[in-house]
């Protein structure tokens, strides 16, 4: 084989995830992204969306429009893509508990522009069993879970043929710190429970189709050459999954197809600028060698520690993408590591590594049973990479070596470089949804979820066509969802945290917390309690995991209840519980609106304790969260957990009276 | 939190039903600090049935089982069924992981679902004592005490042993909650190590045959070994739910064929022998002669006697200061 190819290789497809404040602004950006240059769509939802709740639900509050964009109802959607040929579009839409819903908008939609369903592609992420493990957007328990995505799937192969109704999404296990042997045995066991599900829903014919349309959504972290040697590893796995277990023969079907965004979790809110080349060198490890290519990119951009990305941020990543494949010569060769030692050494680890956690996780029944399993070990895994973080073990160039650094140019001017969503945002769409509910007819609404109702009790049924239908009818975000949740029953993942080992010994520093921590809790008579908490919908509960485990480990009593909590759920608690203190994470951007709102459900219950916040807080608004009474904020730059810890006992000592370190 | 309020206006206020008074308690009763054993002490006294006149109302029901068996779930369907029947709940979850040596995360309490805003339910995580699942003194004293202001009191505790034991020392009514295909609780049934509980749940009704089996399978059980009263139940705490109703019937049944005052006393005693325990361990208990001797000494108290007052007993007895 030469060592050039006769034809320069197509580039993959490009993308930026993006959405915000409103279906006609959202339209906008991608409008103005597609004339750069970007070959496809990635579609982000916010929260409301993405976990079934509509503008004016109570805990919609603060999140409209701030993570991605709010699609209500079949309008939403017609003016999210106006103007943009669906015919012609790749379109990603990071979607899962709500999958059904949202392609079955986005069908309609495509019928409004006259295109029918069967000239569509794209996909949908509806991949619920990482939601599980690390992002916290479901919405039903598991096992109807697995019913609707098996459903789409049916419903995809037959009606919408060229959308890949799943991708199989490893990218949000690695956010949640897995290692890379994690990663692959996780999202094969996974695909492996969601093809199993799908198996049972449509003739076996179909069941090579049904394969070859299941894609991966992958992560790569700065460790580019062993994150290339995992996604050989997984196309390897893939097609042995392929042909051993599901019979498939067709080598096209074989292929491990999968897009990726690169690693967040690595990048610095300290010197962000240097997230930059972080990256490039994220983006080499899934294009670097052809045999292992990604079929389509998008790339975080540089300032994601700091907040929302600006329309410029976003022009920046994008224009890193088209170095990569117009400038350079990476798309002239062949497999550059075909015959590679090193690779094949690591591609030989990493197999041996997956299959063994593969067979872990099938002995815990499964990837659906084994949710509690693998949720436990990432916490531990994740545990274990912010102490290689504090102790210096792993180097992160600006934060934990090498921190000194001139003041960033790129942080200076009014909003201190990053996008804020107009809180009137919130007000309008709440309004907004007001109105569609008064004009749309409401007979043929009230008749499709009556239907779509009848058809989610019996499980033997198929939930697209009565999904398809509500969104024709004008049904709203919220009322489908609420008639699944009414028939399937509410559900609140595991938090890992119970299952989570305790702290190695000999750690000097927790060891005197540990003292500190007695000698507060005798002084107050009760042991020191914390509750953490997670107000709103955001679901990335990494840093709360990550905070109450140590809390625990420095002997403290601690309240943690997991996600998607009111204000008043969240001063209730602290109330009922007696807790000395209250620790919140927020990493949404809804912190203007939620904490103020927690901090007067407190004072309105008489609790008088000190609140601490986490998460991804501007500078600017820490002053505001301050005169809301919050005692301190803590942002990814304060990395030392051990620390934080200090000082929150040290405040919780002050603040009930119980004096100073000996 | 540094409340200074004394601790017989805080028996007072939940005496008078003002359940906004029971986190203050529970924060006095838990505490070991010296100002609050004497707050802890007044509080208790105040709601003895010495003061009361007769016993407290509420009813104290222990909620006990394996690990995965679904109390959780099952709670959180019988606290609606309680509020649609407008009675006051408060759930005391005693986490099994955390010892009382050192930290404990508590995450119990995130099953169980409310209205925040519905000041008629109380959920306090507590730590167990050193032992699995086995109540600390704190426990006893906060279930006895809130029994005078909410009209259902739960102690909910994981194992099968040593946590059924205690909360059988503890409650009016215990209910062991299993899932089906459980067979340890059959073996325990049948081997004695689990005392006959008052009812028995059999949870996850909605697997259909294997639910019926296991509920068979109980209740043969139990007719063997005399436990002819004990009710054998099926729920399904998955939508739609099926049983609770009837189970909360059973526990009012169980509850109004009860000797409440014996068991109330029981109780009291139970949770002085504790205390005294917890407090001054192996050493108290030989001054005293040993455990039966200290159960003697209670069994000849004032059966209207607190707590406190018992442990006060105790240690004049063990000429302990």
């Amino acid at each position: 084989m030469s060592h050039r190819l006769p034809d320069r290789d197509e580039p993959w497809i490009m993308r930026t995830y993006a959405g915000h404040s409103t279906a006609a602004k959202s339209n906008e950006l991608y409008r103005s992204n597609l004339s750069k240059g970007q070959t496809g769509l990635s579609i982000a939802f916010d929260l409301p969306t993405q976990t079934g709740y509509d503008p004016d639900d109570e805990l919609a509050h603060g999140e409209v429009g701030k993570v991605g964009v709010p699609v209500a109802h079949r309008g939403d959607m017609i003016a999210l893509l106006d103007g943009i040929p669906l015919d012609r579009m790749n379109t990603s839409m990071t979607i899962n508990a709500t999958a059904a819903w949202l392609l079955a908008l986005y069908v309609v939609a495509a019928e409004e522009q006259g295109v029918p369903q069967e000239a569509l592609s794209g996909t949908t992420q509806n991949d619920i069993i990482k939601e599980f493990l690390a992002r916290g957007t479901y919405a039903f328990p598991p096992e109807p879970s697995m019913r609707l995505i098996a459903d789409m799937i049916a419903y995809a192969v037959e009606h919408v043929p060229k959308w890949n109704p799943v991708n199989i999404c490893s990218y949000h296990l690695q956010e949640a710190g897995a290692t890379p042997v994690q990663e692959i045995a996780y999202a094969m066991s996974n695909a492996i429970a969601v093809l199993d599900a799908a198996r049972r829903r449509v003739p076996a014919e179909l069941v090579p189709a049904v394969f070859g349309r299941i894609s991966f959504f992958v992560n790569a972290g700065v460790r580019f050459i062993e994150e290339h040697a995992k996604l050989r590893a997984m196309s390897i796995l893939w097609e042995e999954l392929g042909r051993e277990r599901y019979g498939v023969e067709d080598p096209k079907a074989l292929r491990f197809r999968y897009g990726v965004q690169v690693n967040s979790l690595g990048l610095t809110e300290s010197q962000p600028e240097n997230n930059v080349q972080r990256i490039v060198l994220e983006a080499l490890a899934v294009t670097l060698g052809r045999d292992a290519r990604a079929r389509a990119l998008q790339l975080p951009a540089w300032n994601e520690a700091l907040g929302l990305p600006r329309p410029w941020d976003q022009q920046w990543s994008l224009r890193i993408q088209q170095v990569l494949a117009y400038e350079t010569d990476l798309l002239e060769y062949p497999d550059v590591f075909e015959g590679s030692k090193v690779m094949d050494g690591l591609v030989a680890e990493l197999l041996d590594g997956a299959r063994a956690e593969m067979a872990a996780v099938a002995e815990h029944g499964g990837a659906v049973a084994g949710v509690d399993y693998m949720k436990a070990a990432l916490v531990d895994s994740h545990r274990e990479r912010l102490r290689r973080i504090e102790s210096g073990e792993q180097v992160v160039v600006g934060l934990n070596r090498f921190a000194e650094s001139e003041p960033s140019p790129l942080l200076e001017g009014p909003g201190g470089g990053i996008l804020t969503v107009d809180p009137r945002v919130e007000v309008e769409q709440r309004a907004a949804i007001e109105r569609w509910r008064a004009e749309r007819d409401s007979a043929a609404a009230e008749a499709a979820l009556a239907e779509l109702a009848r058809v989610a009790r019996a499980p033997e049924e198929n939930i697209m066509p009565a999904t398809i239908a509500a969104a024709r009818a004008g049904v709203t975000t919220g009322e489908w969802s609420r008639a699944l949740r009414a028939a399937f029953g509410e559900f609140r993942a595991p938090t890992g945290v119970g299952e989570a080992a305790a702290a190695l010994a000999g750690n000097d520093e927790l060891a005197a917390l540990r003292d500190e921590v007695e000698r507060v809790s005798e002084a107050l008579g009760r042991r020191v309690k914390i509750l953490v908490g997670k107000p709103g919908l955001d679901g990335h509960s990494n840093g709360a995991e990550q905070i109450a485990v140590r809390a625990r480990d420095a002997g403290m009593d601690v309240v943690y209840e997991g996600i998607r909590l009111t204000p008043a759920q969240i001063a209730a608690s602290a109330l009922q519980e007696g807790v000395h203190v209250v620790g919140l994470s927020i990493l949404s951007g809804s912190h203007r609106e939620l904490i103020p709102a927690v901090m007067a459900e407190l004072a309105r219950r008489d609790v008088d304790v000190p609140v601490v916040v986490g998460g991804i807080i501007p500078d600017a608004d820490v002053e505001l969260l301050r005169a809301a009474g919050v005692a301190a904020v803590y942002t990814p730059k304060d990395f030392d957990l051990t620390r934080i810890m200090r000082d929150v006992v040290a405040l919780v000592a002050q603040w009930h009276g119980a004096g100073t370190p000996a | 939190m540094t409340s200074t309020i004394d601790g017989s206006e805080i028996g007072a206020r939940l005496r008078a039903g003002d359940l906004g008074a029971a986190p203050l308690a529970l924060n006095v009763l838990e505490s070991s600090a010296p100002a609050d054993r004497e707050r802890s002490a007044a509080l208790q006294r105040a709601l003895s049935p010495a003061a009361l006149g007769h016993e407290a109302d509420g009813h104290l029901i222990g909620i006990t089982g394996p690990p995965g068996a679904g109390k959780s779930s099952l709670l959180s369907e019988l606290v609606a069924a309680w509020r649609r029947r407008e009675r006051t709940v408060a759930v005391l979850a005693v986490d099994p992981s955390s010892k009382r040596t050192g930290g404990a995360l508590l995450g119990d309490r995130a099953r169980i679902s409310f209205d925040p805003r519905d000041e008629g339910v109380l959920i306090r995580s507590t730590a167990a004592a050193g032992r699995l699942g086995g109540l600390a003194p704190a426990t006893r004293e906060a279930a006895l005490a809130l029994a005078a202001a909410f009209d259902v009191v739960v102690v909910e505790t994981v194992g099968v042993g040593q946590s059924e034991t205690d909360v059988a020392e503890l409650a009016d009514t215990v209910a062991v909650v299993v899932q089906p295909g459980s067979g340890d609780t059959l073996q325990f049934l049948k081997s004695g190590i689990m005392e006959v509980p008052d009812v028995l749940v059999v949870t996850k009704a909605d697997l259909g045959d294997i639910a019926l089996r296991a509920r068979r399978d109980l209740s043969a059980a139990l007719r063997s070994i005399g436990g002819r009263r004990t009710r054998v139940l099926a729920v399904s705490a998955l939508p739609p739910a099926s049983g609770i109703d009837e189970l909360v019937e059973a526990l009012d049944e169980h509850r109004a064929r009860v000797d409440l005052p014996a068991r109330r006393l029981r109780s009291r005693r139970a949770a002085a022998l504790a205390e005294f325990g917890a407090e001054h361990g192996e050493r108290g208990l030989r001054a005293l002669g040993g455990a039966r001797a200290a159960q003697r000494l209670l069994d000849a108290a004032d059966p209207g006697a607190d707590a406190p007052t018992l442990v006060r007993l105790l240690e004049r007895q063990a000429a302990i200061a």
